[in-house]
């Protein structure tokens, strides 16, 4: 039964195997990351993802767009096993990263949260110092304790998350006085400090003005150099400005998979089109 | 068509006559309410506070070899009644330890008789009349005044109500409250952080909860008669102890600071849960490093109002037997106590009346170390209140 609503959506995409984007972008890295199959969650009874075929490149941006409700968040969450922590969530099917299938009982989801990092819609730094904010981490998994290497760290991940010229003089002041754009790239600077391989980002900007929005896409935009990004986002022109590749989620379903460019000029399926173009949605 | 506003607020005025009516019931009731309290405030302060004052006479004191073996002649026969037999017993020891006193006679001001200081706040009291005029005499030399009563706070019970004092029972209070907040606090917390944090939403743990819940709300003495059952006639603690005693209202304090700790638990916001998980830590860092450092204002305030309560009350303690007479200081958690509920129930019960005045003085103060204890709780609160 299962396989037969797998080819029904696959269907249409033909001249590619599961999980490929429909068209490369040539421009952009193929090197896996993640890669998904048969993905298939349900909480309790509702099934919210069905039959998930998708292939994350390293160092690209891939965006998860879709209207609400269409599991593109829940997806995200099964990358670092975040859904552990709802009860009453069954997975079935294959996320695998680094030849491990993330799901298996051997795999330990702590070990797996520092490879794949989290940003969340609204800012959520911890109630402590902005310095606190990004050693804490770092500290945590043994990755630096000598002050000065802790020191360094944390001026790294700031810079790489374009804040440290804003904050360098008040490290030590409450990571929540800071303004909400300046509190998403802390959490981004806490996501980095851990040298993750993949930044997951569920909606990062939806909480934030226009102008800090721009600044957060800048900032993917360059952080894709090291980091594997993959983010949910309900800014159809966000998703094309920064992303390399698009995945549309409709109803618990991937409709369409496919370089980000090719899926907002000319995409291959009907849906993604009627969405993209605003008939629905 | 539609209604002039004339005609519906003819309609209306029933209901503002009757909302008015509420309204007049319930500041009536909180007029009673705050009456009853001025009443008895004012009661306790009119009774109690003549209680930390204490009479005191000037009267030659003469360490005679004769008063060694005769306390009583180290006065003379005049004010001999008026002088606290206590004061009077002590004088051999004190000449022991002082070989220098014997041989000298010195005047000094010494405790009077407690039926004295009834005389003198003009209370009834049992003086003959010879004796009122001899203490009038002394009043009119400035040799009998009402002074300050230290023994009131430095001294345990006593027989005789001139000495009776709250030390032993303020030291039980506090040696038992120790031993309740060393057993209820780490268990209630750590029963709260499992429950909320770490245990599954099933029946079994909604069940616990229910009971916890119910819990809190036992009379208070079916915890004395368990504590009897279990810590004394099973497990062999030593009754009338500050061990027992504590561990009695431990049981009692545990639901409240359960349940304080889990209201705490939850106020923290997921948000701060999610970001901890999401840099990897594990559940037990969660707990540690974000979720209780941000609920421990209110835990602290949960357990202070819980041992609040603990500290107030009398009912188990009485069935493990912390109702003893104490003289002495208590000054180990194996020894006899008594605690300051208990030692005002023990007052209460006294037929002199200088005992009354004794009563309300120890109320007074445990009421004002339990509204100082509440004041902490409630500063705390609004100190390290947090909005998210």
């Amino acid at each position: 039964m299962n396989i037969q609503v797998a080819e029904r959506s696959i269907a249409p995409m033909t001249g590619h195997s599961a999980g490929e984007p429909v068209t490369r972008n040539e421009e952009a890295h193929h090197e896996l990351s993640i890669r998904v199959r048969d993905l298939n969650l349900w909480y309790g009874a509702s099934q919210a993802l069905k039959n998930i075929n998708i292939d994350v490149y390293q160092q690209n941006v891939t965006a998860l767009i879709g209207p609400s409700g269409c599991g593109k968040s829940t997806f995200l969450r099964c990358l670092n096993r975040m859904n552990d922590l709802i009860p009453g969530v069954r997975i079935d099917g294959l996320v695998e990263m680094d030849g491990r299938d993330v799901n298996e009982a051997r795999m330990d989801e702590v070990a797996l949260r520092r490879r794949v990092g989290m940003v969340f819609q609204k800012p959520n730094p911890f109630p402590k110092s902005i310095f606190e904010n990004i050693a804490y981490a770092p500290r945590m998994h043994d990755l630096v304790s000598r002050k000065a290497d802790v020191d360094e760290l944390v001026e790294r991940a700031l810079r790489d998350a374009g804040l440290w010229e804003e904050v360098k003089d008040k490290l030590h002041q409450p990571g929540t006085s800071l303004s909400g754009g300046q509190q998403q790239r802390l959490c981004i600077a806490r996501a980095i400090a851990v040298q993750p391989d993949v930044i997951l980002m569920d909606e990062p900007t939806s909480a934030l003005d226009p102008i800090s929005t721009a600044t957060i896409e800048d900032l993917m935009d360059k952080l894709k150099r090291q980091f594997t990004i993959i983010t949910v986002t309900h800014n159809m022109q966000q998703a094309a400005r920064v992303a390399d590749y698009t995945a549309f989620f409709h109803l618990g379903e991937v409709v369409e998979y496919n370089d980000t460019q090719t899926m907002f000029s000319n995409p291959a399926t009907k849906k993604a089109e009627d969405y993209i173009t605003g008939r629905y949605g | 068509m539609s209604q002039p506003f004339d005609e519906i607020s003819a309609q209306l005025r029933r209901r503002h006559r009757k909302s008015a009516r509420l309204k007049w019931l319930s500041m009536g009731a909180l007029g009673l309410a705050g009456l009853f309290l001025v009443l008895f405030f004012a009661d306790m302060l009119v009774k109690g506070v003549p209680a930390f004052q204490q009479a005191q006479i000037q009267v030659e004191v003469d360490y005679s070899e004769r008063a060694s073996q005769l306390p009583l002649a180290a006065v003379q026969e005049e004010v001999r009644p008026l002088v606290s037999r206590g004061v009077l017993r002590l004088i051999p020891g004190r000449m022991e330890d002082n070989p220098e006193l014997l041989g000298t006679t010195r005047m000094e001001w010494v405790l009077a008789d407690g039926q004295v200081d009834q005389y003198l706040k003009g209370h009834h009291s049992k003086l003959r009349d010879s004796e009122q005029a001899v203490v009038d005499r002394l009043v009119e030399q400035g040799r009998a005044e009402l002074r300050f009563n230290t023994t009131f706070f430095t001294r345990g019970d006593s027989k005789m109500p001139e000495l009776a004092g709250i030390a032993s029972a303020a030291m039980g209070t506090l040696m038992t409250l120790l031993v309740t907040l060393a057993v209820s606090f780490p268990i209630g917390v750590m029963t709260a952080v499992y429950l909320e944090e770490f245990a599954p939403d099933n029946r079994v743990t909604q069940l616990i909860e229910i009971n916890i819940n119910n819990l809190a709300a036992i009379p208070s003495i079916l915890f004395g008669l368990l504590g009897l059952a279990i810590f004394i006639n099973f497990f062999g603690v030593p009754r009338s102890t500050p061990v027992v005693g504590g561990l009695t209202l431990a049981l009692m304090t545990l639901p409240v600071i359960i349940i304080a700790t889990r209201t705490a638990l939850r106020s923290v916001p997921d948000s701060i849960r999610h970001a901890a998980f999401g840099v990897g830590c594990s559940r037990w860092q969660v707990v540690r490093d974000h979720v209780l450092p941000l609920a421990l204002p209110g835990i602290m305030t949960g357990s202070i109002i819980g041992l609040a309560q603990a500290m107030g009350e009398t009912a188990p303690l009485i069935i493990v037997g912390m109702v003893a007479f104490i003289p002495d200081v208590t000054s180990s958690f194996t020894e006899a106590a008594t605690v300051l509920p208990a030692q005002i129930f023990t007052w209460a019960g006294e037929p002199d009346r200088a005992f009354i005045e004794k009563t309300s003085g120890g109320i007074l103060v445990l009421l004002a170390v339990l509204i100082t204890l509440n004041a902490t709780a409630v500063v705390m609160r609004k100190k390290f209140e947090r909005r998210w």
